[in-house]
C-alpha cells in the first residue's frame, strides 16, 4: 500500500447530527472522504483527544461517523453542535473484500452494525445478496434497522437481543449458525461472512465459519495512536502485523493465527488486557 | 559479486547496518521481529522505564511530505513487560537487539540499566535526550555536560559486560563538548541524534496547536544533512562507534552516513515514507551501490570521507 504522506487532520464542520439511540449519534460531514467499507479515520476534538472510528458511510458528497458516548472524548463530541469543527485524519487501513454477485452474511454486534451497513449499501449495488444479522443487549441498543430495511429485497434482516425485546432471544451467533447450516455445498454463489463487534463474538463466528469451511473476514480493533504504521501500538502477536495498516479487516484464517485473537488486546502503554 | 553488508558495532556483529530506531514499531517483540523479517540488521526497543509511564494524549504523531513531528511522550508499561517481550524476542532472535532505557532521575537510570542488563540485550542505549516528564524536550540530561556524564557513569557502573551507548540530543549549543564528556564517563558509543526542536504545528481553523502536548520533536528527510554533520564531528572528535539516526531514507543515505563515520544507521521515520519494506529496500540499495563501486565489504566505507 502506498503511504499517505500527509497525515495532518483536515478540519471539517459537523453538517448534521442524527440521534440513533439514547447514547449513539451519527455525525454527518460534507466531504468526499473516499473511504471503503471497513476503513477507519481518526477524529480529533481539539483540546480533548483523538480516537480511531470506523466509517459508517462514505460517498461522493458526505461521510458518516456513528459514535457511542462512552468516554471523555465521545461524550464531549455528543455535546457538539452542527457547525462545530473536528479534525479528521484518514481514511486508514484495509477494507472488506468481496466480488460482485456474492452472498454476504453480515454479523454485527452492537455498534458493529454501522460499518456493516456501509458494506451492505455498497454490496447491493454490485448485485450481492445479503443476510444482515444484528445483535444487541436490547431493543434500545439496536442500530440502523430502518436503513438496512430500505436497502431492498436482496437484503434480509435478522435480529437477536439478549433480553428478547425484539427479534430472537439470544445471541446473534445462533442465527449465524442456522444461516451457515443452510448454505448448500456446491452453491454457485460464493458465501462470505463479515463479522464486526466484540472480539469474543468475532472469535465465535470464526469458529463456526472454520467448521463450515466458509470464508470470513473480521475487524480487529486495537489501541491505535498514529494510524499510519509507525507507533507500533496496534501490532498483533506473533506476526507483528499492524492493525492500522495490515488490518483492521483481516481474513479470519489470518486472525486465527494471532495469539491475541479472542484472548487479549493491549492498552496505550502496550500492557496485555485479557478479554 | 557477493557483498558483505555486515558490520561490527561495539563488538556485536550486525547482518547489515540498518537498525530500527527507538520509538518506532518497538512496543512488542513480535513487531520488532517483523521489522527484522523486512530486512533490518537490528532493532532498538522503545524506551523502557522501570515503572509504567503513560505518555501524552492524542494526537501524538503527525506528518507531511517534509517532516514528522511527535510527542508520544515515551509511554511504556514498565520492567515486567520488558522482561516478557525481551524473552520472546531472544527466543526467536534473528538480529541483535538494542535496549533503549530511560528514567526521570539519575539513580533510576542505574536501576533500570541493571534490570535490563539481566535480560541480555546486545547493547544498552541510554535515552538522555528525550523529555522525562511534562516538560517536552525541556531540560533533558543530554543538554548538560555534567548531567549527561553522571548518567553515563551511573549506567556503566551498574552494567558490567554489555556495551552502553548514549543517544545524544541535537538541541544543545555544544554537541562535541557533551559527547566528549559522555565518552570520558565511559560510554562505548553514540546514537546521533534524537529528534530536533521542539517544533509546533498549528491548526489554522481553530488557531490551536495540533499535538496534545503542543510541541514535539521533529524528524524526517530534511534532517539528514544535520545528522551527517553531527556524525562527521563525532567521528573526528572521539572515534567511538556511532549509529547515525535522523533522515535516513535510502541506501545512498546510509552509505553517506558510513562515509561520515557511522557504523550503523538508524531507520525510523522512513517507515512512514517508504513503508515497512524500507529496510529491505535500503539494504538492497546499499548492496547495489557497493556492487557499482566495487566495494566488497560495506565496513570498508566507514569513515572514508575525504577532507
Amino acid at each position: 500500500m502506498f503511504p499517505i504522506l500527509n497525515t495532518m487532520p483536515k478540519m471539517l464542520p459537523i453538517a448534521k447530527i442524527i440521534r440513533e439511540t439514547s447514547h449513539v449519534k451519527t455525525f454527518v460531514f460534507r466531504h468526499q472522504l473516499g473511504a471503503k467499507p471497513g476503513q477507519f479515520i481518526n477524529i480529533w476534538v481539539p483540546r480533548v483527544d483523538e480516537k480511531p472510528m470506523s466509517v459508517a458511510m462514505s460517498n461522493d458528497v458526505e461521510f458518516w461517523l456513528t459514535i457511542f458516548a462512552v468516554g471523555g472524548m465521545t461524550k464531549r463530541l455528543h455535546e457538539m453542535k452542527v457547525g462545530d469543527l473536528v479534525g479528521i485524519r484518514g481514511p486508514f487501513g484495509t477494507s472488506f473484500e468481496y466480488e460482485s454477485g456474492d452472498h454476504l452474511v453480515l454479523l454485527g454486534g452492537g455498534y458493529g452494525a454501522a460499518p456493516l451497513y456501509f458494506l451492505a449499501s455498497e454490496a447491493v449495488k454490485k448485485k450481492c445478496t445479503i443476510d444482515f444479522i444484528v445483535g444487541a443487549r436490547g431493543k434500545e441498543h439496536l442500530l440502523f434497522l430502518d436503513r438496512v430495511k430500505k436497502l431492498g429485497k436482496n437484503v434480509k434482516l435478522h435480529i437477536a437481543t439478549d433480553d428478547g425485546s425484539v427479534g430472537t432471544k439470544g445471541y446473534n451467533t445462533q442465527i449465524l449458525e442456522s444461516v451457515l447450516s443452510s448454505v448448500k455445498p456446491g452453491n454457485k454463489k460464493m458465501t462470505r461472512v463479515f463479522a464486526v463487534g466484540p472480539e469474543l463474538m468475532m472469535k465465535r463466528a470464526s469458529d463456526m465459519c472454520f467448521a463450515h469451511k466458509i470464508s470470513c473476514q473480521v475487524s480487529i480493533e486495537r489501541y491505535m495512536k498514529c494510524g499510519f504504521g509507525v507507533c507500533g501500538n496496534c501490532c498483533v502477536d506473533d506476526s507483528g502485523e499492524r492493525m492500522c495498516m495490515e488490518g483492521p479487516v483481516v481474513d479470519h484464517l489470518r486472525a486465527r493465527k494471532m495469539k491475541d485473537f479472542g484472548a487479549y488486546h493491549r492498552d496505550k502503554v502496550g500492557r496485555k488486557i485479557t478479554f | 559479486m557477493k557483498i558483505d553488508l555486515s558490520v561490527e558495532f561495539c563488538g556485536v556483529r550486525f547482518p547489515n547496518p540498518l537498525v530500527l530506531a527507538s520509538g518506532i514499531l518497538g512496543v512488542t517483540a513480535a513487531s520488532m521481529a517483523n521489522v527484522v523479517r523486512h530486512g533490518a540488521g537490528g532493532v532498538t526497543t522503545k524506551s523502557l522505564w522501570l515503572e509504567a509511564h503513560m505518555g501524552h494524549p492524542n494526537p501524538v504523531i503527525l506528518t507531511t511530505e517534509h517532516f514528522m513531528i511527535n510527542a508520544v511522550g515515551v509511554p511504556d508499561a514498565g520492567i515486567e513487560k520488558a522482561k516478557e517481550e525481551l524473552a520472546i524476542y531472544n527466543s526467536m532472535k534473528k538480529a541483535p537487539i538494542i535496549a533503549n532505557i530511560i528514567a526521570g532521575r539519575k539513580s533510576d537510570y542505574g536501576q533500570i540499566a541493571e534490570e535490563i542488563a539481566k535480560l541480555n540485550p546486545d547493547i544498552i542505549e541510554v535515552n538522555i535526550s528525550c523529555p522525562n516528564v511534562e516538560d517536552e524536550l525541556g531540560k533533558p540530561f543530554a543538554c548538560s555536560r555534567d548531567d549527561a556524564a553522571a548518567v553515563t557513569r551511573e549506567v556503566k557502573r551498574r552494567v558490567k559486560k554489555i556495551p552502553v551507548i548514549v543517544k545524544l540530543s541535537p538541541n544543545v549549543t555544544s554537541l562535541l563538548e557533551i559527547a566528549k564528556s559522555v565518552a570520558d564517563a565511559g560510554a562505548d558509543g553514540f546514537c546521533a541524534l534524537n529528534t530536533w526542536g521542539p517544533g509546533m504545528v498549528i491548526d489554522l481553523e481553530t488557531r490551536q496547536p495540533i499535538l496534545a502536548n503542543k510541541v514535539g520533536g521533529v524528524s524526517g528527510p530534511a534532517t539528514k544533512p544535520l545528522t551527517i554533520k553531527a556524525v562527521y564531528d563525532l567521528y573526528r572528535a572521539t572515534k567511538l562507534p556511532i549509529i547515525a539516526t535522523g533522515g535516513m531514507m535510502t541506501g545512498e543515505d546510509a552509505i553517506e552516513a558510513l562515509m561520515a563515520g557511522a557504523q550503523l544507521v538508524g531507520v525510523g521515520t522512513a517507515v512512514h515514507y517508504r513503508g515497512i519494506e524500507v529496510f529491505g529496500k535500503m539494504r538492497d540499495e546499499m548492496g547495489k551501490w557497493c556492487t557499482q563501486h566495487k566495494v566488497k565489504k560495506v565496513e570498508e566505507i566507514i569513515g572514508t570521507l575525504k577532507y
